[in-house]
């Protein structure tokens, strides 16, 4: 193991090769990149075993439980997983740890981390996409509802980021 | 040949989705720090990273169809639901500045060993079945369609794509212009420097 990790690529370097392989994407599947019809496929699974009320009919995850995960984007966030641990172990920056806001404490970090998680998880269903899903592969059709999406993000991050700035530091 | 190729198979996905990975993890977006630092405004990254590929990849699915080889129409192209588009966006806004990530990002701290990668992942899961449980009562004014299907931006402003393109591309020259220098605020201050210290500890 090296000692201190590689650096990190120029944004515009990264944001061009991101900006190719999406464009693979759409070429291939016809869709862009997404991350939370998987998370929310697999919710769906978990939650139909645990307690089928969830998955009743007429409920939102009715339909998600019946197609089961045997789905590209689950695939494709299964590659996501591969490539984020490839890239971390090649340039040295994969470290157990509790990452996050450096001010607060190790249970503190936890919590926030679930908050912003169900937070993020109840507005990607809100959205019918996330970052990846509505924001990037929306706004590389050219698609109002990308930007749409990418200026709420964008002006409520600015608005709780300004809240939460003690916290990081 | 024609496109969509339309091959969904789990071999297409597994490949593509390691691209995305890979090149998220390089950018450094499975650090929380980093992610976060944008909505501060002390890193611009994220922004350049994003709208970089946006161009990028609008620039090349419109060329195509330029050149009679695509039709953009083919490809998924959202539709906007005024409330749900909005509010859904503020809401991922909020997590990242809250817990540090969105949800593709939170996966690529997971798999660098980050803790609370995984637990903002399982937090997307409890928000999920929460929208499952108010959905019935949300529905009809969340998802509430406005404009037309798969609405555009060069039809939204009676512009031609080349147009619009060219706006984004001066909005990227003018935000890239103007935070140059490339170099993430917090690590030239020697102040903030101990903070740092017990995460590379």
């Amino acid at each position: 193991m090296r000692n201190s990790p590689r650096p990190l690529w120029n944004p515009y370097v990264a944001g061009v090769l991101l900006g190719l392989g999406l464009l693979a994407t759409f070429l291939v599947t016809g869709n862009g990149y997404g991350v939370t019809g998987a998370t929310t496929l697999a919710t769906a699974a978990v939650a139909g075993k645990v307690d089928p009320n969830t998955v009743a009919a007429h409920t939102y995850l009715h339909n998600l439980f019946e197609v089961g995960l045997n789905r590209w984007v689950v695939w494709e966030v299964v590659g996501l997983a591969i490539g984020g641990l490839i890239g971390s172990v090649l340039a040295g920056r994969f470290k157990l740890q509790i990452d996050g806001p450096t001010q607060a404490g190790r249970s503190l970090r936890l919590i926030l981390a679930v908050i912003g998680g169900i937070v993020a998880g109840f507005g990607a269903r809100l959205a019918l996409g996330c970052t990846s899903g509505m924001g990037l592969s929306g706004s590389a059709t050219l698609a109002a509802a990308g930007f749409l999406f990418l200026i709420g993000f964008f002006i409520a991050g600015a608005v709780f980021g300004q809240l939460t700035k003690g916290l990081w530091k | 040949m024609s496109f969509p190729l339309g091959y969904t198979g789990p071999v297409s996905g597994i490949i593509l989705g390691l691209i995305f990975g890979y090149i998220l993890e390089n950018a450094g977006f499975g650090s929380g720090c980093k992610l976060t630092a944008q909505l501060r405004f002390k890193d611009w990254a994220v922004f350049k990273v994003m709208f970089t590929a946006i161009l990028v990849s609008a620039g090349g699915l419109y060329l195509l169809q330029g050149l009679g080889l695509i039709a953009v129409d083919n490809m998924f192209i959202p539709s906007v639901m005024l409330w749900g588009t909005t509010l859904g966006g503020v809401g991922i806004g909020i997590g990242m500045a809250v817990g540090g990530y969105c949800p593709g990002t939170s996966i690529v701290a997971l798999m660098s060993g980050k803790i609370d990668g995984l637990l903002f992942l399982l937090g997307i899961g409890i928000g999920t079945l929460g929208f499952n449980s108010v959905f019935s009562s949300i529905e009809s004014w969340a998802w509430k369609q406005t404009g037309p299907d798969g609405l555009t931006l060069p039809q939204l402003l009676h512009l031609p794509a080349w147009a619009v393109w060219g706006l984004l591309f001066a909005i990227l020259v003018i935000v890239g212009y103007l935070t140059r220098t490339g170099t993430p605020v917090h690590k030239a201050s020697n102040k903030s420097s101990g903070a740092f210290a017990p995460q590379n500890s």
